[in-house]
């Protein structure tokens, strides 16, 4: 069974490894996998939770926010005047929400996968113990995690504007490609953030507090369903300091073809910074939480 | 395989390992008895590499813990106290997926899946949820995961609490034979019986220190009589007789059910306490067992 090996009970020198050290952490251990072999050794776990999740998947990626465009874009939208002036140069109201939607879209579906189920993997289910006992290390759990939740915001999203095109909300062809990796980025922001979030939440009732006084406001106030403008001028200045507001304002310039590129290169640097930050956050907290 | 020297886990201000020296050398059974609360289970994480060591140097293999931690558990089996089986995934899925992780291929993975829950005579079961195994089933599931990527070093925190006593003979035979194919084993456990079966070599741990170490013989050549005398009286006249017949052994102990006279003559023992007039509702003379080294050492009997 055991095959043979070279090294052998603690003499260092006759095993050719490197000499006492005191533990301090090193940067990268021996037998560390590369981000992307971390990755896909964890490929067949996840296509399982796949597997076994997409039906609600659908409904709540797919159903929910098309229910959205038809009742706030279309009927509620009926009511509002398009003037492209008054509407970050979108030509209509519902020309206008959609971007915002989806890229709210984006966020919501980041936050419900990195919350819960973060929970569950380190209480309910145990799956992060019996992985950490395993040479994967706490940076590949999160890099998997991460690339699952993505999975899921990239495709609702692409579905989404899919489906939402024929509807003649876009001004260009190529500008929705650039909106939807805009709402990309929200989820990859909103993903590594709240999961930094979640590893050290040890109950469930800090996940109401995030909804109620984190989901909720920025859905609202962040420029998705009206102009920040609107906000009056001291609001408005606190939404552009919300994440998801950069994303709303990447994914409408985008999709109605009026682009402030300055104004972009803001946006995309701000949604890359906080995903790095949540990154790194993320690998730190669940670091500590599962250590024992 | 293992070399601990001055080994100590610290949680906050509590030590729950105090400093301990272990050698544990290819291809022996090696053993931690000892009870709740001893240490036993941190010691196991910091071999399993999981758990940082606080103070003290530990080599696994060969290799340091802090500093080649993936590479060591690529190479180790663990059996943790509390099963961390996925309740979401089936039976066959647990041994498969986590296979996956040792990057082992998939369709290497499957085979080896498949015969591991032969192993663990839990076939029938291959699609069952694990929430629907009873409890000795989950832990011979989580030993059959253990061996997924044929380890070196096998490491078992408790392997047969919470088996029935058949269960638990079918695993010491199993595990007998992973050690004849040259698999090192390191086991925890508070069952002296297991530990006298499958250790070669064995640690008593006691409060995050080791009080004794040995082999299951020696152990008790050192710290024990031959033979035991074990007489039981009326409930709570045992503390007052014990003083009447204390002369008649190198030791005597005092449980609340019975008294214990330690000497290399049993029934010699027994007669003298006859002749003393006295009448013990029952009596019985065995050999001395890990269990009275135990209590020996620690003042407390391992079922504590
Ligand atoms: N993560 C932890 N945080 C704080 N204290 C801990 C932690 N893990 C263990 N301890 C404490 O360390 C001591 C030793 O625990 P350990 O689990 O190593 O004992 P054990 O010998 O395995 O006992 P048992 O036979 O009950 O499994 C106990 O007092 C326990 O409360
Ligand atoms: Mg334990």
């Amino acid at each position: 069974m055991a095959s043979d090996m070279a090294s052998d009970t603690g003499s260092d020198t006759a095993s050719g490894t490197k000499p006492p050290t005191t533990s301090a952490r090193p940067v990268r251990p021996t037998g560390s996998l590369s981000a992307w072999e971390g990755m896909a050794r964890q490929y067949d776990y996840w296509l399982t939770v796949l597997k076994r999740t997409w039906r609600g998947g659908v409904v709540s990626s797919f159903l929910t926010p098309l229910l959205y465009v038809v009742a706030m874009g279309v009927l509620l939208g009926g009511f509002i005047e398009g003037d492209p002036d008054r509407l970050e140069g979108a030509s209509s109201y519902l020309a206008f929400v959609v971007p915002g939607l989806v890229a709210s879209h984006a966020m919501t579906i980041a936050v419900s996968e990195s919350t819960y189920p973060v929970m569950g993997s380190i209480k309910w289910h145990k799956t992060f113990f019996a992985q950490l006992a395993t040479p994967l290390a706490v940076r590949d759990l999160v890099n998997a995690y991460v690339a699952f939740v993505m999975f899921r915001v990239a495709s609702a999203c692409a579905v989404f504007m899919l489906v939402i095109a024929p509807f003649g909300v876009f001004a260009t062809w190529w500008g929705p490609i650039l909106a939807w990796l805009s709402q990309v980025l929200v989820g990859f922001a909103f993903t590594t953030l709240v999961f930094s979030y979640s590893a050290r939440l040890k109950s469930e009732e800090g996940f109401g507090l995030l909804f109620r006084l984190g989901v909720i406001p920025l859905t609202l106030f962040s420029g998705a369903f009206f102009p920040i403008s609107n906000l009056g001028p001291v609001l408005e200045w606190v939404a552009r300091l919300t994440p998801l507001w950069h994303g709303v304002s990447l994914s409408r310039m985008f999709c109605v073809d009026r682009i402030d590129w300055a104004l972009a290169a803001l946006n995309v640097t701000v949604l890359v910074t906080l995903t790095v930050v949540g990154w790194f956050l993320a690998v730190r907290n669940l670091d500590r939480r599962l250590e024992v | 395989m293992i070399s601990a020297r001055g080994l100590r886990k610290a949680f906050g201000d509590f030590e729950a390992v105090k400093g301990i020296d272990v050698e544990v050398r290819r291809g022996e059974a090696f053993g931690f008895l000892g009870p709740n609360g001893a240490g036993k289970s941190s010691t196991m994480r910091m071999i399993a590499s999981v758990s940082p060591v606080s103070s003290g140097e530990l080599r696994i293999l060969g290799m340091d813990p802090a500093t080649d931690g993936p590479a060591i558990r690529g190479r180790l089996g663990v059996c943790p106290q509390e099963d961390t089986l996925d309740n979401e995934l089936n039976v066959f899925d647990n041994l498969y997926i986590y296979g996956r992780y040792f990057g082992i291929d998939r369709a290497t993975c499957r085979e080896r899946a498949q015969e591991l829950l032969e192993f663990a005579q839990i076939t029938d079961k291959a699609k069952a949820k694990v929430e629907d195994l009873s409890g000795g089933m989950k832990r011979r599931l989580t030993i059959a995961r253990s061996l997924i990527n044929n380890p070196d070093l096998l490491l078992l925190d408790e392997p047969t609490t919470g088996l029935d006593p058949q269960a638990r003979h079918v695993l010491w035979d199993q595990l007998f034979r992973l050690k004849q194919a040259g698999v090192t084993l390191v086991i925890t456990t508070h069952y002296m019986d297991e530990a006298e079966q499958l250790c070669d070599r064995l640690v008593v741990m006691d409060k995050g220190l080791i009080a004794a170490e040995g082999s299951p013989r020696q152990l008790i050549d050192a710290h024990s009589t031959r033979e035991v005398a074990e007489l039981r009286f009326g409930v709570g006249e045992h503390e007052a007789l014990a003083e009447k017949i204390e002369d008649l052994g190198e030791r005597i102990e005092v449980l609340p059910d019975r008294l214990l006279v330690y000497s290399d003559h049993g029934e010699d023992v027994v007669t003298a306490v006859l002749d003393r007039g006295l009448h013990p509702i029952a009596t019985l003379v065995r050999r001395s067992t890990l269990e009275d080294v135990f209590l020996r050492l620690t003042g407390r009997s391992l079922a504590d």
